[in-house]
């Protein structure tokens, strides 16, 4: 059936192409049966529109996290419901990791090929979308090797070039950038906008930096922690295409950043305070 | 020895121990501390090896005894790889073959050869058995608890990446698994040898370890220890090529 699609929508010119969109109603997720039940989502609503780069910030423990994996499927909602329409695009989503999680047994190349391989595109396709992929994240002269050969910044590119080459309407990403150093990470997120302006995929971006959330995204969603709630949802007014580095300088930035450092600082002082009683 | 490298050095260095073992049981013999017809020297056991090979004596037990380890050993260890990894991925499977294990595990398999004697008669296929049966254990349980401790972001990324389970079986559970599977293979080996041999003694007309039960019982005492000497030849040959298998087939751990 992917075939198919992908064939079908070969025709159509990528900057056409609009990503997922996802629509979340009072979303629910309980952990444990116990006196004590973590409440690790409560009462979620969300509408993220096609093509949107949306970025959930929050303190760790808010659930965040929880969230994308029951987006990704990897998780079930104890309550609510959610919809994603994905027409037009060969599988739904495709998650990227913190820890980039390549198969230390596979070549660079087969790991970005994983997911085509598990869905049966064939040989001659596949070999060429892997191309393209590897291409898009310069990876194609470390084709051959394997994840304990590669920086942690290469890592990170062969785990995002895997979940492209899928063609997913929607992107989601668990702190993909966390465990880099900060000259890695400010490449990486470059080109992580450069590909997402190129491509008009949905992305949900979990990240517990704020400024890499206004860096990134249209919207950024502030949750609470423990019930995990949205606190504030934050239009970001930065057009695109952005210059990342020109953008953190500036003094617009500075101040949305310490207006969601306010909203969120009271939830880290409430969860920490929660967590000494 | 200047122009060796610092590591040959050290391999030759390793050989020190053994050949002064072997100067000291040699002089302290040709000084006249113990009857030699009892304990040969090792000049002795040499000379009557060399014998034994150009006879083609020895090459024919060592034929069948690597023989009736390769067949046991790939016929025990195929299958305990494949139920290892199933229970690992499938509950029902582990809880049907958990106690079997833990029952069947302790039983000194030796004690098993005369069941398998009756079971398949005299000739290669008891002992073939045998081996399957003693490597089994080893290689399941070193395989179930390799799988089941694969790091749970290797499974996520597999069902979020559309793996099925045929695919999560070949592609992630296996290759996740096979540092620990080698491991028990390399136990399944010592353990092949330490079983055959013993069974041989009582339950075959050749092989090494008919070989050594028969001297002893002609008081060939040098034919004996040839014997035994050929055992270990074997065992660190087949533990070095073992060893080359793994380097090969699991590139990621190799050049860590």
């Amino acid at each position: 059936m992917a075939v198919v699609e992908a064939e079908s929508r070969a025709s159509t010119p990528a900057a056409q192409r609009r990503g997922a969109a996802v629509d979340i109603v009072a979303l629910r997720k309980v952990y444990g049966t116990g006196p004590v039940p973590i409440v690790a989502l409560d009462d979620i609503d969300l509408r993220i529109a096609a093509g949107e780069f949306v970025c959930i910030v929050g303190p760790s423990g808010c659930g965040k996290s929880t969230l994308l994996r029951i987006l990704a499927g990897l998780d079930h909602q104890t309550g609510g419901s959610f919809s994603v329409e994905a027409a037009g695009w060969a599988v739904e989503n495709a998650m990227v990791f913190q820890e980039s999680g390549l198969f230390p047994w596979m070549s660079v190349e087969a790991n970005v090929r994983f997911g085509l391989m598990t869905r049966g595109v064939p040989e001659f396709e596949a070999a060429d979308r892997v191309e393209t992929a590897l291409k898009l994240v310069g990876l194609t002269k470390f084709r051959r090797h394997y994840p304990h050969q590669l920086s942690g910044g290469m890592r990170q590119r062969s785990a995002i070039a895997r979940a492209f080459v899928t063609d997913p309407g929607m992107l989601l990403m668990d702190e993909p950038f966390a465990s880099l150093d900060a000259q890695n990470r400010v490449i990486l997120q470059a080109e992580l906008v450069r590909i997402w302006e190129r491509t008009g995929k949905t992305v949900v971006y979990v990240t517990h930096s704020i400024e890499e959330a206004l860096l990134l995204g249209d919207r950024t969603v502030v949750m609470t922690a423990q019930p995990g709630r949205i606190k504030q949802i934050i239009d970001v007014p930065f057009p695109h295409p952005r210059d990342l580095i020109t953008l953190s300088a500036s003094a617009e930035f500075g101040k949305l950043k310490l207006d969601i450092w306010r909203v969120l600082e009271d939830e880290v002082q409430r969860a920490r305070a929660e967590m000494e009683t | 020895m200047s122009g060796l490298s610092a590591k040959t050095r050290e391999r030759l260095l390793y050989l020190i121990s053994p050949i002064g073992l072997l100067l000291i049981w040699q002089i302290l013999l040709m000084l006249g501390f113990g009857d030699r017809r009892f304990i040969p020297a090792p000049t002795d056991i040499a000379v009557r090896f060399w014998a034994l090979v150009v006879s083609g004596e020895l090459a024919e037990h060592v034929g069948v005894t690597l023989y009736r380890v390769f067949a046991g050993f790939f016929v025990g260890t195929v299958p305990a790889i494949v139920m290892g990894l199933l229970m690992a991925m499938f509950k029902p499977v582990r809880i049907f073959f958990d106690p079997l294990i833990a029952a069947l595990f302790p039983i000194p398999k030796i004690a098993l050869m005369p069941l398998l004697l009756l079971a398949f008669g005299f000739g290669d296929a008891s002992k073939v058995a045998l081996v399957a049966i003693a490597v089994f254990f080893p290689v399941i349980i070193n395989t179930y608890v390799g799988a089941a401790n694969i790091e749970k972001i290797y499974w996520d990324v597999a069902k979020n990446y559309g793996a099925s389970q045929s695919v999560m079986f070949t592609r992630v559970v296996f290759f996740g698994a096979l540092p620990m599977i080698f491991a028990g293979l390399r136990i399944a080996l010592a353990v092949s040898f330490i079983v055959l041999v013993a069974a041989e003694f009582v339950a075959s007309k050749n092989g090494i370890g008919y070989l050594i039960w028969n001297s002893w019982e002609l008081l060939q005492v040098d034919i004996m220890f040839v014997g035994i000497v050929a055992v270990g030849i074997l065992g660190l040959i087949t533990s070095v090529l073992m060893q080359e298998i793994e380097r090969k087939v699991i590139p990621w751990k190799a050049d860590r």
